[in-house]
């Protein structure tokens, strides 16, 4: 799986690409500013693409608009954002073609190889990797005492959490050691409450809890 | 409307046009008699603040003239004489700041009714209340007072348009009103008589003997009156708020003055507030990130010294350490938050309040935009280049709207806010409104002093209106220039 990595500090390029490298992907190329990461995504086609929000020259949200024109480029490129921060506002933006394979992930979750790979592969698959802080921020907005989120039960809500997160009903299960069958029962006691309709596929179901959330 | 004072940029920037017509006219006749009774009402007061002042100079006069006259004796004279001047010294003693304060609300009504009736705006420029030289108290001692009023050039200017009002005033306001209280009593009542049944009002004053008196020719000169009293109403009237103005403004020293004291004030407040700030920054890096980096590398050295005897205990707290590291930056990040909104950084005011409404509990929508409609591609303002303001502008209008919206959250009851942002005539206006009970008092919480001192620093006020029930809207408004 070929990765083009565009991130401006050398520690933490040089710490990514190792990261990648040694979990089986193929570093194409790792650039330090938005133009040279249009320019590689153009030329090499990847599978996955991880970008930093913040690179120069303006060292404002340039990764982010970088990855935002990759998109509209080559519709469908998957794209994981990292940041420092995670900002509800710029996660909307990234969902905003509702095409998925994308992923906003705080720079903190690569502390964790495993999980972050595995982020890093949901999403070249065409799947979603959102930030719990994201999701968590978007729970906190939109659920009010008396809307169809404050019906659910704990261990709903965090069902719903880990599986807007982008997670697969074998993944959730995983986390929360429970059954696969019990997950699938929570889902679908989550989409009757939310009034939303049940998709066998994993991508879409995903998309269709963001949205709700995203209101 | 319930202002809370910050800065002075705002408030009577121009005075109501005067409307012109039968309609304005007679208004104009309404302004002029309610004017006519304030002034009636400043020469009761002028009186007041003269009498015991003249009582004892008088008095001091007499006494002095009768020693010098009669060689230095006390006799009965004297003691009349002396009583006169104690009096008239105990009645200033403790009337005089009261009259010179009252005085002071009078004309700043005069100003505040000249702005609204007459289209001539009058600026003030009080010196401001001293500071109690008393410690703990907070009512001013006698002396304090009286040199804080007396000393004030703005005093001794009422004090003379109290005069002015005696001796030019009330001829401006009398003219129209005696024109047209005359025209109808003298001429139109007896004038009536030319009309058949009217006999009883035209029997309520008795017609003016000049020769030619016939009810018709009363009428027409009654009617004549009566416009022209109508007509030279609002003359009067602006002619009134145009001899206030040339008392009444201060001097150009004094506006000065007032500017000084007002950016003295602020700058205090700003950097006041900026020292604070840096505190609380410092004591959040040293409990929080900077504690964690100690304990991270303590347990990495202990890491370190387990790792051959004992791998497992040895991984165990590398990933606390790990844990740990990710607990600091999550502080950091807060902090950060806190100090220069990231959103803010990158793409400006309107998107970082964007954000703030997405974060908010509330619906929150948000409109206006800080763009230009008409830009070109590629410059500032066009999509994809956001307009800026100045960063500390952007900076403390982003935090007031995020105090705003907290205080919305927190206290209204609301359910749905509206923001809206849009940059006209040189300033940068926000308004925020929401659904909730209303009632928010600005001098019950300090958020809203705080959010107003803010803004001081940069001109700017915040307007509120809050009436029981609701809605709330809250106006800020900054001067600044778009870049």
């Amino acid at each position: 799986m070929r990765v083009v990595i565009a991130e401006d500090l050398f520690l933490l390029r040089d710490g990514l690409i190792r990261l990648l490298e040694a979990y089986g992907f193929e570093v194409g190329a790792a650039v330090d500013n938005g133009d040279d990461f249009l320019a590689a995504v153009r030329v090499q086609r990847p599978d996955v693409a991880v970008v930093d929000v913040r690179l120069p020259p303006s060292f404002t949200d340039e990764g982010l608009r970088a990855a935002l024109q990759a998109r509209a480029e080559l519709p469908g490129l998957p794209i994981l954002v990292l940041s420092q921060y995670v900002e509800q506002l710029y996660a909307r933006e990234l969902l905003a073609d509702g095409g998925g394979a994308v992923g906003y992930l705080l720079k903190d979750r690569v502390f964790d190889g495993a999980q972050f790979t595995d982020a890093v592969k949901r999403v070249a698959d065409g799947g979603t990797a959102m930030d719990p802080e994201v999701i968590a921020r978007l729970l906190a907005h939109s659920a009010t005492a008396e809307g169809p989120l404050g019906r659910l039960s704990p261990r709903e809500r965090e069902v719903l959490s880990l599986m807007a997160e982008g997670r697969s009903n074998a993944a959730i299960a995983a986390r929360l050691v429970v059954t696969e069958r019990a997950v699938a029962k929570h889902t679908a006691a989550i989409f009757a409450k939310l009034d939303l309709q049940q998709s066998d596929d994993d991508n879409r179901r995903v998309l269709a809890v963001l949205a709700y959330l995203g209101r | 409307m319930n202002g809370v004072a910050a800065g002075g940029a705002a408030g009577d920037t121009g005075g109501a046009r005067l409307r012109p017509g039968l309609r304005g006219g007679l208004l104009a006749l309404g302004h002029a008699l309610a004017l006519f009774c304030l002034l009636l009402a400043g020469t009761v007061l002028l009186l007041v603040v003269l009498a015991p002042v003249v009582l004892a100079v008088l008095s001091l006069g007499q006494f002095l003239k009768y020693q010098l006259n009669h060689g230095f004796t006390f006799d009965s004279q004297d003691s009349r004489d002396l009583l006169g001047l104690l009096l008239g010294l105990a009645v200033c003693r403790f009337v005089l700041p009261v009259t010179l304060l009252a005085t002071r609300q009078l004309t700043m009504l005069t100003r505040r009714l000249s702005a609204r009736w007459c289209g001539v705006p009058i600026a003030a420029a009080y010196a401001p209340r001293p500071v109690p030289a008393r410690a703990g108290s907070r009512r001013l001692g006698y002396q304090q007072r009286m040199s804080w009023l007396l000393n004030d050039v703005s005093t001794w200017r009422d004090l003379l348009w109290l005069v002015v009002n005696v001796v030019a005033g009330w001829a401006l306001l009398a003219a129209p009103l005696t024109m047209v209280g005359v025209g109808v009593v003298a001429f139109l009542v007896p004038g009536s008589a030319a009309f058949p049944g009217t006999a009883g009002l035209s029997g309520l004053a008795a017609p003016p003997a000049f020769p030619g008196n016939a009810p018709s020719v009363l009428l027409v000169i009654g009617v004549t009156l009566v416009a022209l009293g109508v007509v030279t109403g609002p003359v009067a009237l602006r002619g009134y708020g145009g001899l206030a103005r040339l008392v009444l403004s201060p001097s150009r020293e004094a506006e000065l003055a007032q500017r000084v004291e007002e950016l003295a004030q602020t700058r205090r407040e700003t950097l006041d507030t900026g020292a604070a700030e840096l505190r609380r920054i410092e004591r959040d890096l040293h409990d929080g990130a900077q504690a964690r980096l100690v304990a991270m590398g303590l347990t990495l050295d202990a890491a370190g010294r387990l790792i051959d005897t004992d791998p497992a205990a040895a991984r165990a707290l590398l990933y606390e350490a790990r844990d740990a590291s990710a607990r600091a930056l999550a502080e950091l990040r807060d902090l950060v938050r806190g100090i220069h909104p990231p959103v803010l950084a990158d793409r400006g005011l309107a998107d970082a309040v964007r954000a703030l409404a997405l974060d908010s509990p509330l619906r929150v929508r948000v409109t206006g935009s800080l763009g230009r409609p008409d830009a070109a591609p590629g410059s500032p303002g066009s999509p994809g280049r956001p307009v800026r303001l100045p960063a500390p502008v952007e900076s403390a209008a982003y935090f007031a709207v995020s105090e705003l919206l907290a205080n919305v959250a927190k206290h209204s009851g609301a359910e749905a806010a509206d923001v809206d942002l849009r940059h006209s005539s040189g300033a940068l206006r926000i308004t925020v409104s929401d659904d909730g009970a209303g009632g928010a008092d600005p001098s019950r919480g300090t958020g809203l002093r705080g959010v107003a001192r803010r803004l001081a620093a940069f001109d700017g006020v915040l307007v509120m209106s809050s009436p029981a029930g609701g809605p709330t809207v809250i106006n800020l408004e900054v001067p600044c220039e778009l870049s």
